[in-house]
């Protein structure tokens, strides 16, 4: 079971406080949601827990079985989709995905990848270049990849954008299939994706000078 | 890691040969460069010693057009940030530097091909020892312009930048590849080149140490 836990988190970005002191430990499973307005700092910390951006002070730990992963191991211990994060166009579905697994060192398990396709409907189309899928295809596209190398912490950054209602039905069911043994992580500001959440931290609950992370619904 | 940085290689191969990028790019250099140094010369007779030169003023040149895609091309795509989520930053750069090494002896066999072939002035005595130089001369570009390729997709200006920040990290690589290619179309034994095929040796290995120990500093933000 995986562990994540933040440690006196801030980012500033120039002189702009994103957040301050986000301290917190978070075990699987469970679905944990981060909310906040547009521009009130969601991806900003998701990219800092993946390691995408590294903080202005504090730290974060993944750890299972009390032993903490080095960075490097953590790669392949969690899954993220992100708006920033771009496909190759040039590459099939098939083939961005075996990509990303090879490259992390990992087994590229067709079987299962080809079961998360037939879930969002892209199987038929899983060697078609990704520069002609739709942009809902491609967020479908991201979420698979997130999930493709059974990562115990999924992390999904606006999972929802651009999706009809039969792609957002797919990605929730899965997220809480995820969730019954995982960590799943919602940085979002769509109401009933909160509210599917078991707990949500509201980023602008950390924004003061000298918070102490009270107040903050953790 | 080697493995995973092979995949890096190779996703790089396969995207090169599906959208032609860099080769189209590097062909069409080549050939205008060597036409136009054609042209230049005419009838007249140039030395030794210039030819030699000026085989590495194309080889220059066509690694200022190619070599810096390895990382413009993520960067200007945004795929960066994947390969960051996936990958560590030795595998991202051994993986690049791959890539880098075998584009620069594609193409600057192509170029030794048909430079030879068309200049009569190039005529090596020491083919051997030239050969060796070469090859210690390509690896030396593959490992200075992958790191300088690096810094500079993190720049605005990546067009006029890269050019800029090459010449003084390949002058002294070039001045030494230059005086040995003279020196072996004359003839000389391996003594007399001994200074310079020490110094590209040791091009190499500041190189490599270099972009190893930069390059997590370059890569991550
Ligand atoms: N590289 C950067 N340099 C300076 N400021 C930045 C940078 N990236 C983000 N910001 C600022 O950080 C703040 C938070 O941005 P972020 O993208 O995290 O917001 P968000 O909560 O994800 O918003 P949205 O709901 O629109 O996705 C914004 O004010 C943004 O302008
Ligand atoms: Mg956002």
């Amino acid at each position: 079971m995986i562990k994540l836990e933040l440690k006196e988190l801030t980012k500033i970005f120039e002189r702009r406080v994103i957040f301050r002191n986000i301290s917190l430990i978070k075990d699987a499973p469970g679905l944990f949601g981060v909310a906040g307005p547009n521009g009130s700092g969601k991806s900003t910390l998701v990219k800092v827990i993946t390691g995408l951006l590294s903080p202005t002070s504090g730290s974060v730990a993944f750890s299972a079985g009390g032993r903490e992963f080095s960075p490097g191991e953590a790669i392949n211990h969690f899954g993220f989709a992100s708006p920033y994060l771009v496909l190759y166009d040039e590459f099939s579905a098939r083939e961005n995905i075996e990509f990303s697994m090879k490259i992390r060192g990992l087994q590229f398990d067709e079987a299962y990848v080809d079961e998360l396709l037939q879930h969002f409907s892209l199987l038929k189309r899983k060697n078609d270049p990704v520069r002609a899928y739709s942009s809902g295809m491609k967020q479908r596209l991201k979420v698979i990849s997130a999930f493709a190398h059974k990562p115990e912490l999924v992390i999904l950054d606006e999972p929802t954008a651009n999706l009809d209602s039969e792609g957002k039905a797919r990605v929730y069911e899965l997220a809480k299939i995820a969730a019954a043994e995982k960590l799943v992580i919602f940085a979002t500001n769509e109401e009933d994706e909160l509210a599917m959440c078991n707990e949500v931290l509201n980023i602008n609950d950390y924004k003061l000078n000298n918070n102490t992370g009270k107040g903050a619904k953790v | 890691m080697i493995k995973r940085a092979l995949w890096l290689f190779n996703k790089d191969l396969v995207s090169e040969l599906r959208t032609r990028y860099a080769i189209n790019a590097l062909a069409m250099f080549i050939i205008v460069t060597i036409s136009v140094i054609l042209f230049a010369i005419g009838q007249e007779k140039i030395s030794h010693a210039l030819a030699a030169g000026l085989l590495w003023v194309v080889i220059f040149f066509s690694a200022m057009s190619g070599l810096s895609r390895a990382f413009v091309s993520e960067e200007e795509r945004g795929t960066n940030l994947l390969l960051q989520l996936v990958a560590s930053p030795t595998v991202v750069l051994t993986g690049k530097l791959f890539y880098n090494l075998i584009l620069v002896f594609t193409m600057n066999m192509v170029i030794l091909v048909l430079y030879s072939a068309l200049f009569d002035a190039f005529a090596l005595k020491n083919v051997f020892l030239f050969l060796a130089s070469f090859v210690l001369g390509n690896t030396g570009l593959a490992f200075a312009s992958t790191i300088i390729a690096s810094i500079i997709a993190k720049a605005n200006s990546k067009g006029t930048l890269y050019p800029v920040l090459s010449f003084p990290i390949l002058l002294p690589l070039l001045l030494m590849l230059v005086e040995i290619t003279k020196k072996c179309s004359d003839g000389v034994a391996f003594g007399e080149i001994a200074p310079e095929f020490f110094a590209l040796v040791s091009y190499n290995v500041i190189m490599a140490t270099a972009s190893y120990m930069l390059f997590d500093f370059i890569w991550k933000e």
